[in-house]
C-alpha cells in the first residue's frame, strides 16, 4: 500500500522544442489511486510531457509539483517514488534477467532479493531465460525484464512511455492486471499507449496533448 | 523602466542598435589614433630596431583573447545560475572575435619572433599558453556547431567554457614552470627594460580600441542571433515584415 | 551513498569484464603508439631514453582518450543512462562512479603495460619506477575530465573527434607534470615538486569535474 495523500500536479506547464511551443498553460492533478493516459498524435509531444513529469527535461514554463511542492526542489525523494519506463528498456544485454535486476535495484538505492526477482521473472514468463544474456532475447521478452525492474522498484508513481509495444496478448492481459493491482494498491501512474487498455474499475484520467485527436480509446 | 527591461532581447535588440555606431566609430578613431602612435610617434627601439612595432598589434591582441574568455565565462556563468537568455547569447556573439584576436596574437607573435630569435616559433610560455586558448576556443565553437539544441548548446558551451576558465591559469603556469625547465634563462617577450611613455600609450589606445571594436562586433552578432531565435515573436516578424 | 557508488562500479566493472575486446583494444593502442615513435625517429638509445617519458605520457593520454568517448554513450543507447539519472542518488556520485571504474578499466592496465614500453624506451629502472607514480596519478585525471568530455558530447554525431578537440587542452597540465616528473629524475633535479603538483591538479580535478560532468550530463539527457 501507498501513502493516500500523494498528489502529482502540473501548473501552468508549457513546453517547446527547438523553437516549437508543444503545449503551453497545461494543468492535472492526479491523486492516489489514478491513472492518467496521454493521448495525442505523434510528434505532439507525449513524451516530451512524460519527460517533464520525470524532471529529466526543463519546462519552458510552469512546474510539475510532488505532493503540493516543486520537484526540482525535492528532487531525492520524488526520485525515490517514481520510476519512469521510456522507449529504451535500460536493460544491458551483456547481463542475464537477473543480473539486470540486480544492478537495478542498487542504481536505485534498494536491497536484491534474489528469490522475489526471480519470482517476478517467472510470473512474467520468464522462466527460462533467468541465466541466458540478455542479447539472446527477443525485443519482446526484453521488455518484460524491464516490466519486472518496474514491479521490483516499489515506487508508486510510475510513468510509462508505450509500456506495450513488443508485448504479445498474454502479456498485455498480465500487465493489465499488474497495473490494476498497482492502483488498487493507492499507486499512481502515467502511460502514453496506442492500444486499447481493458482496465474496469479504474479511475482513468485522460489528456490530450496537441491538437490532433484520436479515436477514443475502448 | 529598470535594469530587467534591457535584459528582455526585444528591448536589447533596439538599445544595441543605437549603440552600435558610437562604438563602431570609436574603435576606428582609436585605431587610426593608436597606430599613429605607434607608426610615427614611437621613437624606433634602439635593440630592436623597427621590427618592435609589431607590439602595437601583438599585445593588444593577447590582452583581449583573455579577456574575452573570462568575459565569456562570466556570461556562461551568469546564464547557468540565473537561466537568462541574453547571457547565453552574448557569450556566443564574443566567441568568434575571441577566437580572431587569439589568432592574431599567435600570428603577430611569430611575426614578431622571426626577426628577434630568428625563428617563427619559439616554445615560449605565453606563445604555448596562447595557442592551447586558442585550441580551447575552437572546442568551444566546435561544440556549439555540433549541438542544433539551443538551449542544450548554450548549456554545455557554457559549462566547457567554465572548466576551461579554471584551467587556463593552471594551463599558463605549467607552461610557463615547464618552459624554464626546459630553456633555462626563457626568453620574455615583455621584457623591454624600460618602456618609453608613448610606447605604452600607443598600446593602451589600441587596447581601447580592440574594446571598443569587439562590443561593436559582439553586439551586431547579438542582434543577428535574437533574430534567429525570437522569429516566432511578434515583434521580430514586424521589424522583418518592415526591413522586406 | 557509498552503496550507489559501489553499485555503479560493480556494474561497470561486471560489464567490462563481459566485453574484454573494448579493454585489449585500448591498451594495444596504448603499445602501438608507443611503438611508432622509434620507427618514426630512429633507433638511437640515448635519443629514446631523452623523448620516452613524452611519448609515453601521449600515448597514455590518446589511449585513454579512446575509450572515453564510450563512458556514457554505451548506457545512453540501452536507456539505462535515463534509469541512473533519475535515481534517488546525486547525479555527482554516478559520474564519481563511471569515472572511477573507466580508471580502475583503462587506467590500471596502462600502468601494467608501460614500464614493458619503458625498457623499449631504455629508460633507467629509476624513470620507469617514477614513470609508474606520475600515471598513477596521472591517468585518474585523464577520467575525471575526460568524463566532463563525454558528458558534453553524449549523442552528438561525431562526438569522439569532438570529445578529443575539447578534452586535450585540458590535459596539458597533467602531460607538463607527468612527463616533467620523468625527465626531471632523469636529470638529476628530482621528481618530488612535479609528483607534487600533479597530486594537487588530481585533487582539484577530483572537486570540480564530477560536478561539471553532472551538470553536462542532465544538460545532454534533456
Amino acid at each position: 500500500m501507498y501513502a493516500d495523500s500523494s498528489t502529482l500536479s502540473v501548473h501552468e506547464l508549457a513546453c517547446a522544442r527547438g523553437d516549437r511551443l508543444l503545449f503551453k498553460g497545461m494543468n492535472f492533478t492526479l491523486k492516489s489511486g489514478e491513472l492518467l493516459l496521454v493521448q495525442g498524435g505523434n510528434g505532439q509531444g507525449k513524451t516530451s510531457l512524460l519527460r517533464l513529469l520525470t524532471g529529466l527535461a526543463r519546462a519552458e514554463d510552469g512546474e510539475v509539483r510532488w505532493c503540493g511542492e516543486p520537484i526540482a526542489k525535492q528532487r531525492e525523494i520524488y526520485h525515490g517514488e517514481m520510476i519512469y519506463l521510456g522507449h529504451a528498456n535500460g536493460v544491458k544485454d551483456d547481463l542475464n534477467p537477473l543480473e539486470n535486476l540486480r544492478f537495478a535495484a542498487g542504481l536505485q538505492g534498494r536491497g536484491f532479493d534474489p528469490a522475489l526477482a526471480a519470482a517476478t521473472l517467472q510470473r512474467l514468463g520468464l522462466r527460462r531465460c533467468l541465466d541466458l544474456p540478455c542479447r539472446v532475447l527477443s525485443f519482446g521478452q526484453r521488455r518484460r525484464v524491464a516490466l519486472a525492474a518496474l514491479l521490483l522498484a516499489g515506487a508508486s508513481l510510475w510513468i510509462l512511455d508505450e509500456p506495450l509495444t513488443g508485448l504479445d496478448i498474454h502479456a498485455v492481459a498480465l500487465m493489465e492486471g499488474l497495473i490494476r493491482d498497482h492502483l488498487n494498491a493507492g499507486g499512481m501512474m502515467v502511460a502514453t499507449t496506442h492500444q486499447a487498455l481493458n482496465l474496469e474499475g479504474v479511475a482513468v484520467q485522460r489528456l490530450l496533448v496537441g491538437n490532433v485527436a484520436i479515436p477514443e480509446l475502448s | 523602466m529598470n535594469l530587467y527591461t534591457f535584459a528582455s532581447p526585444a528591448h536589447f535588440y533596439t538599445l544595441a542598435g543605437r549603440l552600435i555606431p558610437w562604438f563602431a566609430w570609436g574603435a576606428g578613431l582609436f585605431t587610426l589614433w593608436g597606430l599613429y602612435i605607434g607608426f610615427f610617434q614611437a621613437p624606433t627601439d634602439f635593440q630592436q630596431g623597427e621590427a618592435y612595432r609589431i607590439i602595437f598589434i601583438h599585445v593588444p591582441a593577447a590582452w583581449m583573447s583573455m579577456f574575452i574568455y573570462l568575459v565569456m565565462a562570466f556570461w556562461g556563468a551568469i546564464g547557468l545560475a540565473f537561466n537568462t537568455r541574453l547571457s547565453f547569447m552574448m557569450a556566443r556573439a564574443l566567441a568568434p572575435t575571441g577566437a580572431m584576436f587569439t589568432f592574431i596574437a599567435l600570428w603577430s607573435g611569430a611575426f614578431w619572433g622571426k626577426p628577434m630569435w630568428g625563428a617563427w616559433w619559439v616554445w615560449d610560455a605565453r606563445l604555448t599558453s596562447e595557442l592551447i586558448l586558442l585550441f580551447l576556443y575552437v572546442g568551444i565553437i566546435a561544440l556549439w556547431a555540433a549541438i542544433d539544441d539551443i538551449r542544450r548548446g548554450d548549456r554545455a558551451g557554457s559549462l566547457l567554457t567554465l572548466i576551461g576558465a579554471i584551467n587556463v591559469p593552471i594551463i599558463y603556469f605549467s607552461v610557463k614552470w615547464w618552459n624554464t625547465l626546459h630553456q633555462g634563462s626563457s626568453i620574455n617577450l615583455m621584457k623591454a627594460p624600460s618602456m618609453a611613455k608613448t610606447m605604452l600609450l600607443g598600446m593602451l589606445v589600441l587596447a581601447i580600441a580592440a574594446w571598443l571594436y569587439t562590443i561593436a562586433v559582439a553586439l551586431v552578432r547579438v542582434r543577428r542571433i535574437i533574430l534567429e531565435r525570437e522569429r516566432q515573436s511578434e515583434w521580430v516578424k514586424a521589424i522583418l515584415a518592415k526591413e522586406s | 551513498m557509498h552503496r550507489f557508488l559501489l553499485a555503479v562500479l560493480r556494474r561497470d566493472l561486471t560489464l567490462a569484464a563481459r566485453r574484454r575486446g573494448d579493454w585489449l583494444i585500448a591498451q594495444f593502442f596504448f603499445v602501438m603508439v608507443a611503438s611508432l615513435f622509434p620507427l618514426g625517429v630512429g633507433p638511437e638509445p640515448a635519443m629514446l631514453a631523452r623523448i620516452g617519458p613524452g611519448v609515453l605520457w601521449v600515448a597514455a593520454t590518446l589511449a585513454s582518450l579512446l575509450s572515453l568517448a564510450r563512458l556514457f554513450s554505451d548506457d545512453h543507447h540501452d536507456g539505462s543512462l535515463e534509469h541512473m539519472v533519475l535515481s534517488p542518488e546525486p547525479t555527482v556520485l554516478l559520474v564519481l562512479g563511471k569515472s572511477l571504474a573507466h580508471w580502475l578499466i583503462y587506467g590500471i592496465p596502462l600502468l601494467l603495460v608501460a614500464p614493458i614500453l619503458g625498457i623499449q624506451f631504455n629508460l633507467s629502472w629509476e624513470a620507469i619506477r617514477v614513470l609508474e607514480v606520475s600515471l598513477l596519478l596521472g591517468t585518474p585525471i585523464l577520467s575525471l575530465l575526460g568524463g566532463v568530455g563525454a558528458a558534453l558530447t553524449l549523442g552528438l554525431r561525431g562526438g569522439g573527434v569532438l570529445l578529443t578537440l575539447l578534452i586535450l587542452p585540458l590535459y596539458v597540465p597533467a602531460l607538463i607534470f607527468g612527463a616533467g616528473a620523468v625527465d626531471g629524475v632523469m636529470a638529476g633535479t628530482g621528481a618530488e615538486a612535479q609528483l607534487s603538483l600533479l597530486g594537487a591538479f588530481l585533487v582539484l580535478s577530483l572537486m570540480i569535474a564530477p560536478w561539471i560532468a553532472a551538470a553536462a550530463l542532465r544538460v545532454s539527457l534533456e
